[in-house]
């Protein structure tokens, strides 16, 4: 087996209960982690698409993939190395409200992030970072040491560089199919 | 401008839509789409179709099994036989769950079944109702696919769609789970049959231009080997195999479940692949330069050890299945798509052709094989029985017309070996799942899809006892099945591991067998028990001619061993004949 490398497999899929399920049980089946898991609406009505990120040998991939693509309610699967994507992720830190107004140093950890301050109350506030990994986590060590209340981060979500035909195959299936699906 | 529609299209109109309950439009749904018979057992949350099919029996033959796990066995065989979807119908909670085995077996088969289980009605979902279980959950895995109802407006679509997939592309289990409340509620029922699924493309485009490379490697190729799988008999393409075979004049081995696709008296056919096949086509998988594989999957007990498997010849795989496509083995030229097309087109194209020498190996191969397996099992020396023998003598008895059913163990493989069949779809076994248990009800299921055929199950004394109590379907159902126990009183396979690789500790796979005939009298089914050579051949003609099921129990020696054998991830070539 070769080295494992971080994959994201965008999946385009109907909004079925269970398909979310469905599509985890595979990677079950096989003992394959999930780094991050996120599912969102597409840029296609009533398409949804899942963002999957996984570490994998490279002769996997492609079988994994479709074993997924198989699935009834799945449309069409890609994926894609990180070279091959444009990706971020969101990270919440909430603080107590005190560190940001007699600690000038936290004033200047969110302005040299870029991060942005989402609310401010009596008691807490909290700051929104999107970028990668290594820049929310960095920005999570900064603000540890003030007392970190709360801390989340959200699964990938990517772009390809690459266009993906989905609205061309559905289109298509429309022309072949004017049936009731 | 909307044009005014005359009386007949107006009736017309009336009849397609029509107020009925969930569970009616559940019964009219399954006898639209043409089918006679269903295997389930009653309980709470399916009672509503229940009392709809006791409305409807005279359209819909339901057959009450006596464990879950037998009507969907029943089910399987049903379709296994037929071609057909077979329809399971069972309740929630435990209902559900004893389906499971079952449900797996079709999957890992490609077996076409529905299964249909009730729900707690839809407000109890999640609150630990009696008899709730997840069984979406639970089968998620293995089911190609499967979905909830909870309001009978879904019930004719989600059907309709539930058959045209269980049914197209490569066939496998659908479950159907129905809370109660759908069933009570009525609908404006009106059924279409399913012809598409946006997200879901069975039918695959052949390319030409692999045809064209396939053709070219079959024309240039000096040792070709051909193994099918069930892909040909899922795929109707045993005409186009046959065709191909002949024109190519290449020789032809078969996975377990391909078995039957060809007949086995064919001149060209070479035997069986894999763990327990023969030696020939294992040893030669080796040597040949060109493998065709045909609507199979490369499992590992084809393959044994994949990084020495094949690795000097070309490999040509027509796959229905892109998941398939080098999976495990990887290939050089893919045909995908449906092998009855593929198949016809690269017999057009390829040149008519044989191999008198490379198939006269085969025959210096088998005459080996013969010699130090065959015939010691066909003549034995000592008195007892072998598994072979018996297989034989019902060979001579069926001249290869019957359904031949088998469990899973030892007596599989031996059956599988000496099965002689003429006709397709006759080969039935738990091949992918291993499924001991499977052939009393699958024979159920089967002898009820080929009622004109005489159907025999051959089964073992482990695998027997963990569905006999389908006995009681078969009595009540007057199923006319022929049974056949090789009795060893061991977990034949089992022990047979461990006697090669556990030193002979043989742990917990000797049985104390109850008294067969004894169980059979119970259920009123006919039976006989022999155990001397002299009574074999009588005692199955007397099971043929028996009109109805019959229970016939042959003691066979205990320590018996199945040879061809190639051992669990071992090189195919290094198959063992002692």
């Amino acid at each position: 087996m070769s080295k494992k490398i971080t994959y994201t497999i965008s999946v385009y899929s109907e909004n079925n209960v269970g398909l979310l399920n469905r599509i985890s049980a595979i990677f079950l089946k096989r003992h394959i982690n999930i780094d991050s898991f996120s599912t969102s609406e597409s840029e296609i009505k009533n398409v949804f698409r899942f963002v999957i990120v996984i570490k994998l040998e490279p002769e996997r991939i492609n079988k994994i993939s479709q074993q997924i693509e198989k699935q009834i309610d799945v449309i069409r699967v890609f994926y894609h190395t990180d070279k091959e994507t444009i990706f971020q992720e969101s990270a919440l830190y909430k603080l107590p409200s005190e560190v940001l107004f007699e600690k000038r140093q936290v004033q200047n950890i969110i302005k040299n992030s870029h991060a942005k301050i989402v609310t401010v109350s009596k008691e807490f506030f909290v700051i929104e970072k999107t970028g990668f990994r290594h820049e929310t986590e960095r920005l999570r060590k900064e603000l540890e040491k003030f007392g970190l209340l709360q801390f989340v981060r959200s699964g990938r979500i990517s772009v390809t560089k690459e266009r993906l035909p989905i609205s061309e195959l559905i289109e298509k299936f429309r022309h072949n199919i004017p049936d009731n699906n | 401008m909307e044009s005014i529609k005359t009386t007949e299209q107006f009736d017309q109109i009336e009849k397609k839509s029509i107020q009925i309950s969930g569970a009616e439009a559940v019964v009219r749904c399954l006898i639209e789409e043409g089918v006679g018979i269903i295997y389930g057992y009653p309980g709470g949350a399916i009672m509503p179709v229940y009392d709809e099919l006791y409305k409807f029996q005279n359209q819909l033959h339901h057959v009450l099994a006596r464990h879950e796990q037998g009507a969907v066995h029943a089910a399987q065989g049903f379709a296994r036989v037929s071609g057909e979807v077979g329809v399971a119908i069972a309740t929630s909670g435990p209902g559900a769950t004893n389906l499971v085995t079952g449900i797996a077996d079709a999957m890992i088969d490609s077996t076409p079944i529905l299964c249909i289980t009730g729900q707690v009605g839809s407000h109890l979902l999640g609150s630990d109702a009696f008899q709730e279980t997840d069984v979406i959950g639970i089968s998620t895995p293995i089911t190609k696919w499967n979905y909830q109802i909870t309001n009978a407006d879904e019930i004719p679509e989600t059907i309709a769609k539930a058959f045209y997939i269980a049914r197209s592309g490569r066939p496998g289990p659908v479950l159907i789970d129905i809370t109660k409340n759908a069933q009570f509620e009525s609908l404006d029922y009106e059924y279409h049959k399913c012809t598409a699924v946006r997200s879901y493309e069975p039918k695959i485009t052949i390319d030409q231009e692999s045809i064209r490379s396939a053709v070219s490697l079959i024309d240039k190729a000096k040792q070709p080997l051909i193994v099918f799988g069930q892909g040909v008999i899922l795929g109707k393409a045993e005409q186009e195999l046959k065709n191909f075979v002949e024109k190519s004049g290449i020789p032809a081995v078969w996975t377990i479940l391909g078995l039957s696709a060809m007949p086995t008296s064919h001149p060209l056919n070479m035997g069986m692949v894999g763990m327990h096949g023969n030696y020939a086509p294992n040893l030669l998988t080796n040597q040949c330069d060109l493998l065709i594989a045909i609507g199979m999957r490369f499992d590992d007990r084809v393959t044994g050890d994949l990084n020495t498997y094949a690795k000097q010849a070309k490999i040509i795989h027509l796959e229905l299945d892109p998941s398939e496509v080098n999976k495990n083995v990887l290939v050089d030229v893919v045909v995908l798509g449906d092998c009855k097309l593929s198949l016809a087109e690269i017999t057009k194209h390829i040149k008519p052709n044989q191999y008198l020498d490379w198939i006269n190996e085969f025959k210096k191969l088998y005459e080996i094989e013969y010699k130090k397996v065959i015939v010691k099992e066909f003549y034995p020396k000592s008195d007892g029985l072998t598994m072979a023998e018996t297989v034989e003598i019902i060979n001579k008895h069926s001249q290869g017309d019957a359904v031949i059913v088998t469990d899973v163990g030892q007596h599989q493989m031996v059956a599988c070996r000496y099965a002689k069949f003429n006709r397709s779809k006759s080969n039935i076994t738990s091949g992918g799942l291993g499924t001991m248990g499977f052939a009393l009800p699958a024979a159920m299921g089967a002898k009820m899809g080929a009622p004109d055929r005489h159907v025999v199950a051959i089964i073992g004394d482990g695998g027997f006892q963990m569905t006999l109590q389908e006995l009681g379907t078969i009595f009540q159902t007057k199923i006319g099945v022929k049974i056949v126990i090789l009795n060893n009183n061991f977990l034949g396979m089992v022990r047979q591991w461990q006697q090669l690789f556990f030193d002979k500790r043989y742990a917990s796979t000797e049985l104390i067998n109850p008294d067969f005939v004894g169980i059979a009298k119970a259920y009123y089914i006919k039976s006989d028990k022999i155990s001397k050579r002299e009574d074999l051949d009588g005692a199955v003609a007397k099971m043929f001619e028996y009109d109805g099921p019959y229970l016939l129990e042959i003691v066979v020696q205990q320590e018996e061993n199945v040879f061809p054998m190639v051992p669990s991830g071992a090189c195919v070539s290094s198959v063992r004949l002692e």
